[in-house]
Formats: C-alpha cells, sequence, structure tokens
C-alpha cells in the first residue's frame, strides 16, 4: 500500500515539474508587473464558446482604434466570416474587405491600389519596420495576429493593460514619451492609452454602451479568437473525443478484468 | 490456469510453406502473441507499450505536418500558423505533435525510474538498459530539434544556447560550433539542418526501439519482485492477457494526453515562442522545456562552462555504469530496505533540480509556493548536483554492499499465492 502510495507521488513528483515550468515566468526589471486582473470569460472552459456580437463589436474596435499602428497579417477577410468567429455574414463581410484598399500591380505593371476581396490580409498600417518605428519614438508596434498567445494569461494580461494605464507615482520617472501602466514589464509603455473616453466607438443599436470597460473587453475577445480561430472546433471535438475514450475505457477495463479473473496474480 | 507451450505451430498449407522460407508469422506468434509474460506485471509496467504507441503517433503526425511546414527563417513562423489556421485539422496535428513530445517524455520518465526502482538493468538486462539510454539520448536531440522548427523566440533562443554548449569543447569548440550551425551564427542554414535531422532521428529511434525489444524477448520482461521466472506457472501469454491491460492503460494515458490536445493545448510550452525569432531581441529569460530542467540546472550549477557541459552529459553516461556500480544481488527495491528510500529521496533531488532549472539564474533565496527558503538557489542546485552523483557513484556501489535485503520469494506463482492467503 505504502509502496503505491510512494509510486503515485513520483508520478505526480514527474507531473509536477511540468507545473514548476510554468510557474517559472520570471520578470525582468526592478519594477515588476502587476498579476493581470482575473475576468470571467465566456470561451474559457470545456464548453467554452465566444460570443459573435462581441466579437463582431471587438472587430470594430480593432479596426477603428488598434489597426491605426497594429497589423495582424495572419488574417484574411474571410476569416471574418467563417464558423466559429464573428461569423459576419458572406455581404458583411465582403463590405469590410472591399472597403480597404490594397496595393496590386496594374496592367501596366504601375504600383496601384484595388479594394480589398475576401481573400486578402489584412492590410499592414505600416510598409515596413522603419516607418513603423519612425511614427512611434522609435517603438514597434507589435503584430497582434497571435498576441494573446504570446503573452502570459494573455486574455487577462491584454484586457488589465488596456484598461490598466494611471498616473504615474510621484516618485517613478517616467521617461520621455512613455507612458505610465503597472501592467507592463517596467512599468512604462510607449503605448499611449489607446482606449481614451466612452463612447468613443458606435456600435449598431442592440449593443451594450460602449464603455472603455466593454470596448476592452469586446477587442479583447477578438484578438483571443484570432489568436485561436479554432478554439471551438477544438473544444467540440474535444468533448467527444473524452466521451469516447472514457466508454473505450471502460470496455477495456471489464475485458481486461473478464480476462484475468482465472489467473491468480 | 497454466500455459506451457508457446511455439508457433502452422496450421495450414500456405503458412507452413512460409514458415520454411521466411518464419516472420512465427517471429511475431512468439514475440507479440504467445511471448511468456509475468504474470504480476503492475501498471509500471504499461509504459512501454504506451511509449511505442507514441513514438507512432509522432511519426505519423509528424509526416503530416512536414507537407505543409517551410523549413525557412522567414516563412516558418507563419507557416505553422497557416497549419493552424488553413490546413484541415491542422491544429490537431500540430497540438499532437507539440504536446505529444512532453507526454513521450512524462512516459519515458516513468519508464526509467521503473527500470531503477525494480532493478531491471541489471544482469542479464543490461544491454536492455543500455540500448534504452541512447534512446532516451535520441530522444533529448529530436527534441530539441524539433523546439526550434517553429522559429519562435524561444525555438531561435534554445537553440543557440544548446548548439553554444559544444563551444566549451578545448581547441575545436568554435569550429564545431559552426559546422552544427552551417554558419557563423544560428540562422537560416541551421533551421534547415535542423529540420532534416528532427524527421531523421525518429526513424533512428525506432531502429533502436527494435533492438531494446529484442534485448527484452531474450531475457523476457523483468517484474516488481525483480526474481526469475521459474516456470510456466509464472508466466501467461502476452496475448490477450498483456494487450488488454496495457490497452487499457493506454487509453486512460490518451485520455490525459486528449486534456492537453483539447482543453490546454499551450500549457506546456513557453509564450515566448508565439513571437517569432528575433535576433536583436534576447528573451528576459531563456528556459528550455520542462523535461530538460534538472540537467539544466546541473549545467548552471557549475561556475565553468566545459565542466557544466560535461557533468549536463555525465548525468546521463552515469546511468550506463549502472548495472555495475549497483552491488547487490537483488534486483527489485521491494526487498531493499535502504536502497528504497534512496530511490525516493533521488526523485525529489531530481525534482528539486528541475524546479531550480525553471527559475532565473541569480543567486537569490530560494521561493518555493510564495514560501522564501534559508538557502540561495545557486547552493541549493550544487547540493542536488553533488547528491545526483553521489547516489550514482557512491551510495548505490556501497549500500548494495551493506544492506541487507529481505529474503525475496521463491517464486513469482509462489509469492502470489501467499498474498491470495494472506
Amino acid at each position: 500500500m505504502t509502496m503505491k502510495l510512494n509510486l503515485l507521488l513520483a508520478a505526480a513528483l514527474t507531473l509536477g515539474l511540468a507545473g514548476a515550468a510554468l510557474a517559472s515566468e520570471e520578470e525582468s526589471g526592478t519594477f515588476e508587473p502587476k498579476h493581470p486582473q482575473q475576468q470571467q470569460w465566456v470561451w474559457e472552459g470545456v464548453f467554452g464558446k465566444f460570443d459573435r456580437q462581441q466579437l463582431q463589436r471587438g472587430y470594430q474596435v480593432y479596426k477603428e482604434v488598434c489597426a491605426a499602428c497594429h497589423g495582424m497579417h495572419l488574417l484574411s477577410f474571410r476569416n471574418l466570416s467563417q464558423p466559429g468567429g464573428p461569423e459576419f455574414t458572406e455581404a458583411q463581410m465582403k463590405a469590410i474587405a472591399a472597403s480597404f484598399q490594397v496595393p496590386t500591380i496594374d496592367d501596366n505593371g504601375e504600383a496601384a491600389q484595388r479594394p480589398g476581396t475576401p481573400a486578402d490580409r489584412f492590410p499592414a498600417p505600416y510598409p515596413n519596420e522603419k516607418a513603423a518605428r519612425a511614427a512611434n519614438g522609435n517603438a514597434l508596434p507589435p503584430d497582434l495576429s497571435v498576441i494573446i498567445k504570446a503573452r502570459h494569461d494573455g486574455s487577462n494580461y491584454t484586457y488589465s493593460l488596456l484598461t490598466g494605464y494611471t498616473d504615474a507615482p510621484s516618485d517613478f520617472s517616467l521617461l520621455p514619451g512613455l507612458n505610465y501602466n503597472p501592467y507592463f514589464a517596467g512599468h512604462q509603455i510607449a503605448m499611449p492609452a489607446p482606449l481614451v473616453s466612452d463612447g468613443q466607438v458606435t456600435w449598431p443599436e442592440g449593443n451594450p454602451a460602449a464603455t472603455k470597460d466593454q470596448m476592452a473587453k469586446d477587442v479583447v475577445a477578438f484578438l483571443t479568437w484570432a489568436s485561436e480561430p479554432k478554439l471551438e472546433e477544438r473544444k467540440e471535438l474535444g468533448v467527444k473525443v473524452m466521451i469516447f475514450l472514457i466508454a473505450l475505457s471502460a470496455l477495456l477495463y471489464l475485458a481486461y478484468r473478464r480476462l484475468w479473473r482465472d489467473v491468480d496474480h | 490456469m497454466t500455459h506451457g507451450d508457446y511455439t508457433y505451430k502452422p496450421t495450414n498449407a500456405f503458412t507452413k510453406w512460409l514458415d520454411d522460407r521466411l518464419p516472420v508469422i512465427r517471429l511475431m506468434q512468439e514475440t507479440m502473441t504467445n511471448f511468456p509474460t509475468p504474470k504480476n506485471l503492475n501498471y509500471w509496467y504499461t509504459f512501454g507499450g504506451i511509449l511505442t504507441f507514441m513514438l507512432g503517433v509522432q511519426i505519423i503526425s509528424g509526416i503530416v505536418l512536414a507537407m505543409h511546414y517551410v523549413p525557412h527563417e522567414t516563412l516558418a513562423f507563419d507557416s505553422v500558423e497557416r497549419i493552424m489556421r488553413d490546413v484541415n485539422y491542422g491544429w490537431l496535428l500540430r497540438y499532437m505533435h507539440s504536446n505529444g513530445a512532453s507526454m513521450f517524455f512524462i512516459a519515458v520518465y516513468i519508464h526509467i525510474f521503473r527500470g531503477l526502482y525494480y532493478g531491471s538493468y541489471k544482469a542479464p538486462r543490461e544491454v536492455l538498459w543500455l540500448l534504452g539510454i541512447v534512446i532516451y539520448l535520441l530522444m533529448m536531440a529530436t527534441g530539441f530539434l524539433g523546439y526550434t522548427l517553429p522559429w519562435g523566440q524561444m525555438s531561435f533562443w534554445g537553440a543557440t544556447v544548446i548548439t553554444n554548449f559544444f563551444s566549451a569543447i578545448p581547441f575545436v569548440g568554435e569550429s564545431i560550433t559552426q559546422w552544427l550551425w552551417g554558419s557563423f551564427a544560428v540562422d537560416n542554414s541551421t533551421l534547415q539542418r535542423f529540420f532534416s535531422l528532427h524527421y531523421l532521428l525518429p526513424f533512428v529511434i525506432a531502429g533502436v526501439v527494435l533492438l531494446h525489444i529484442w534485448a527484452l524477448h531474450v531475457p523476457g520482461n523483468n517484474n516488481p519482485l525483480g526474481i526469475d521466472v521459474k516456470g510456466p506457472a509464472d508466466t501467461v501469454p502476452f496475448h490477450p492477457y498483456y494487450t488488454t491491460k496495457d490497452g487499457f492503460a493506454l487509453v486512460l494515458f490518451v485520455l490525459f494526453f486528449s486534456y492537453f490536445i483539447f482543453f490546454n493545448p499551450n500549457a506546456l510550452g513557453h509564450t515566448d515562442n508565439y513571437i517569432q525569432a528575433n535576433r536583436l531581441v534576447t528573451p528576459t529569460h531563456i528556459v528550455p522545456e520542462w523535461y530538460y530542467l534538472p540537467l539544466y540546472a546541473i549545467l548552471r550549477s557549475v561556475p565553468d562552462k566545459l565542466f557544466g557541459v560535461i557533468l549536463m552529459f555525465g548525468a546521463i553516461f552515469v546511468w550506463a555504469f549502472l548495472p555495475w556500480l549497483d552491488t547487490s544481488r537483488v534486483r527489485s527495491c521491494k526487498f531493499r530496505p535502504i536502497y528504497r528510500q534512496l530511490f525516493w529521496i533521488l526523485l525529489v533531488v531530481i525534482y528539486i533540480l528541475g524546479y531550480l532549472g525553471a527559475q532565473t539564474a541569480d543567486d537569490t533565496n530560494l521561493v518555493f509556493w510564495g514560501l522564501e527558503l534559508p538557502i540561495g538557489k545557486l547552493l541549493l542546485a550544487r547540493i542536488c548536483t553533488f547528491y545526483y552523483f553521489l547516489h550514482f557513484l557512491v551510495l548505490t556501489p556501497v549500500i548494495g554492499l551493506l544492506e541487507t535485503p529481505v529474503p525475496v520469494p521463491e517464486s513469482i506463482s509462489k509469492a502470489v499465492l501467499a498474498k491470495k492467503g494472506a
């Protein structure tokens, strides 16, 4: 009995190593970032799904606020109407695509612009990294395609960052051109507060009021979907696979017990 | 219930004809079906089968991923994301493969420490054990090479740190490192050769696994009692007895694996690997994958780079001498009251090393679950490293001579009957 316990303990320790790896998110600098505020997100949990309306609102926040500086080069307009995402109608998605001008080469071989199509990627806000840095005090606004997965506790972190701008404490020496945000490593960030006032974005009728908090939550939802567009498909398949495996393990256990019944072991 | 006759007898004209020319059915039957297996194997013995399954999962998912992946420094990162977004079930393949590596290592560590506990490395199974070490080293190499392929920040900087180990070799270190890189730094040529080697090594592993299984089938399985099989009363045929038991254990393992694939697919990875590799930005904290952490702690506990690398590799090579370092004639720790305690102490020490491997490389006090312990991380890592080698090089031979083992049972079947009677 003790040995069985010991062996279990060994297994737990082996697995615990993985936990140690997770717990190792050490931070740099003397100003450690504040622990992100923990929110309840609708896509969390085994049966979690995105809220279509929220993703559509979040897309609008991205388009009208973030997209001025941040690209999302892994996303195409067609993604906006695919299952498991914001699920704009085909016509809405095509209209969104057509509202952008994308670079092309015309029949004379000259650089030109044409309206976007569903297959086009989201256009980049700057032609290149140098242009992006020149426009942003030498800071490079990161691409947001997988930003939620590229930050520890990504959804909560991004929400906290967007809503966490405050005045710097009097004893904090802020470098010129930077902004105080306690959720950012080092507490100073080049990005100025992007969500500055309630009603900054106008959503269609029937949506909640566009408070700063609501806009932050919705754009986080949109970015989370963009980082993991197959999240719903993954969880749906996962539930089916788990049910199948549990049933299979029960059958195999019964077969095993039945077979070994007559063996002294 | 006894099974005395394990030899294959062809039953029809075709199998008789084939058996005289290529006895492949005989081989399959005698090694996989009829193979006499001790009847007292517990669930810790199911991990060999689980590992074989995981090797298959990794090879099959990997072959399909390679159809979509682009090994180029400017395209690799986005090609992985394209697999996640645009390839049918690409997200499933990729999460199976990336989490599969961790599952493979969880299983191999259980398999190795099961062998340590029950003395499976001792005569007549030394070659079996040595082949196992070869497989483990190949797995380490394959895991490392694979981790570089998404070309994220941790891929790039992990590759930089690991390949720099070789620069510690006196005189030729720099040449060897550049030869590995195919360049003067980790760059596109490194990525392309790592992809090539990552595709090659699993097949080398599969070859050594065949040797490993061959070497298992000559002496037969060890068992939790660590005593030899005395006769047919001690064994059952592998099929159907262990195929059902291993099958049940395998499905439980796949359930555990599936939890990670479907509900927590990035838990075992590092967030920085979703940032594309950038040689101008060093991550604040470079950590290897969890399965290398104890070795990483040993490496960092030594101030001298060359000696650190030697100790790190030595921590694995010392296992190769274990069959001869262990002086006890009793195999299983079940009957070794002192050595059994040392086994658990060793596990705790390795766990602490793993924990330390994940910490920042400074000499502040260790904070464990929010509690600051009155010991520096570096000092603790050194004590644990020292103890690790002490265990294998001193305690194992000495305790083997001094310890009085508990009497071992006469045979497996007698032990089973005694347990039933009691």
